[in-house]
């Protein structure tokens, strides 16, 4: 029970802080905009190279994104050693993880909101068809780069040289997941449009795994 | 400040070690410190102060050794130490109110609102409440840091330097403070550079160097120059 009121107020005080400074989303949305028009001069809108490549794409702009959002995640926890008052305060140290978690998780659906129209116009592929299924493998693919991305964001924001070990850490880790949502993705955004429940299935039991890890692991990350 | 009485918690070290790579902070150090007894630590910089108080808040953990509250109510909010530290553990971009809300509920404190509101005026930061951390003077930073300490009213209180930044109007208002949570039973431990008005309130002096206690004196009336000069020269 402490658990979950511990995160909720923790959450709040994240999303507070958040959309009072707009920082994360303010950057995050922009970096994702140039990305995706830059890329969008490289392929033809509207044709199979532009449908074979996008999804790709699509998922390089989020992972990019993630990490401009997960860099200050807990990097910003040490500016006045707040990290420490929380630890101090809260009953089980999960709840400071999962706020991060969910916090992050909704950043990131969020910029994925803004850059789905963009994607849909300047790729000129229609992604109203299969739009719900789009938006699960979206959520369950998001969550799995959050969740892995909040546990190397505590680890990162220790070391000394974390601006390197963050991606350097990150993008072994989420290899699985940014293949198997890319090509989910492409066969959703295909001509004849094909849902692979297995991928999905996939990339849940990812979050799973991962999600468990950081509950029973995760208070380790935070000690000094 | 506390007008309730507060349950008698003690603080006690065994055999505490700290190392950081191959460097130690702390060597076997042990130290008892009774229920409602107020200590002041003393040392040169680096000699490991602030070490044995984030291992007293728990923030650190001990390479080896233990660490124990003799008396502490299992489960309660007020038996965690309350901390104050060099940083404000506060944050930059909620206001002072906010900041004492988010900790009381945190520690479920009963009406966080209403605990949040009487600390903001014992601290004198009633009128600044709505305004956002980052606009205040390190005086009133270290005030918002000592209220988020004091907010689910605890037992011990591990204060490290606590008068950084705070005017004289500010040291003899925390004086005032911790006499009362003194008067309460609370149990307080805290690191000072020479002698005040605060460290007036020590019944103990505890002279740390080089990670090892080479002094524990019963400070009895005397002078607390000596013991927190101690070994200086």
């Amino acid at each position: 029970m402490s658990l979950l009121s511990n995160t909720s107020v923790l959450l709040g005080k994240e999303l507070r802080t958040e959309f009072r400074s707009r920082e994360l989303l303010t950057t995050t949305c922009v970096f994702i905009i140039i990305v995706l028009v830059l890329f969008s001069f490289t392929v033809n809108p509207g044709t199979e190279q532009a449908r074979q490549f996008a999804p790709g794409l699509l998922w390089l702009a989020i992972l990019f994104a993630a990490s401009l959002m997960f860099q200050s995640c807990f990097l910003r926890e040490q500016v006045n050693d707040t990290l420490s008052s929380l630890r101090l305060a809260v009953t089980d140290p999960f709840a400071i993880f999962l706020a991060k978690l969910v916090a992050n998780t909704l950043f990131l659906l969020l910029t994925e909101l803004v850059m789905l129209p963009i994607f849909a116009v300047f790729y000129n592929i229609p992604v109203l068809p299969n739009f719900p299924v789009l938006v699960l493998v979206l959520f369950v693919g998001s969550l799995g780069i959050a969740v892995t991305g909040t546990a190397i964001s505590a680890i990162s924001s220790q070391a000394r040289m974390r601006e390197l070990l963050l991606p350097l850490l990150l993008l072994p880790l989420l290899t699985p997941v940014l293949v198997v949502s890319s090509i989910v993705t492409t066969g959703l955004l295909d001509r004849d449009p094909v849902v692979q429940w297995k991928g999905i299935a996939f990339l849940g039991v990812f979050d799973l795994i991962f999600l468990t890890a950081l509950w029973l692991f995760g208070q380790y990350l935070l000690e000094e | 400040m506390t007008a309730t009485t507060l349950a008698p918690t003690g603080l006690r070290f065994d055999n505490i070690d700290k190392r950081y790579g191959g460097l130690y902070a702390l060597r076997r150090v042990s130290l008892e410190i009774a229920p409602g007894e107020c200590v002041a630590l003393a040392g040169r910089n680096g000699s490991g102060k602030t070490t044995l108080l984030r291992i007293a808040a728990q923030i650190v953990l001990p390479t080896a050794g233990k660490l124990t509250f003799p008396g502490a109510a299992p489960n309660t909010s007020n038996g965690r130490p309350g901390y104050v530290a060099h940083a404000t553990m506060v944050y930059d971009e909620l206001s002072a109110e906010e900041n004492l809300v988010l900790f009381a509920k945190l520690q479920n404190v009963d009406n966080p609102a209403a605990r949040a509101e009487d600390l903001l005026r014992e601290v004198g930061l009633f009128e600044r409440r709505d305004s956002l951390v980052r606009t205040f003077s390190r005086g009133m930073r270290q005030r918002i840091a000592i209220a988020r300490a004091l907010i689910h009213r605890p037992s011990v209180l591990l204060f490290d330097e606590p008068a950084t930044g705070l005017d004289p109007l500010g040291i003899t208002w925390l004086a005032h403070a911790l006499r009362e949570m003194h008067r309460a039973g609370g149990t307080i431990l805290m690191s000072l550079h020479g002698e005040s008005e605060i460290s007036a309130l020590a019944t103990r002096a505890v002279h740390i160097d080089a990670g090892k206690i080479i002094a524990d004196t019963n400070t009895g009336g005397v002078s607390l120059r000596s013991v927190l000069t101690f070994g200086a020269a």
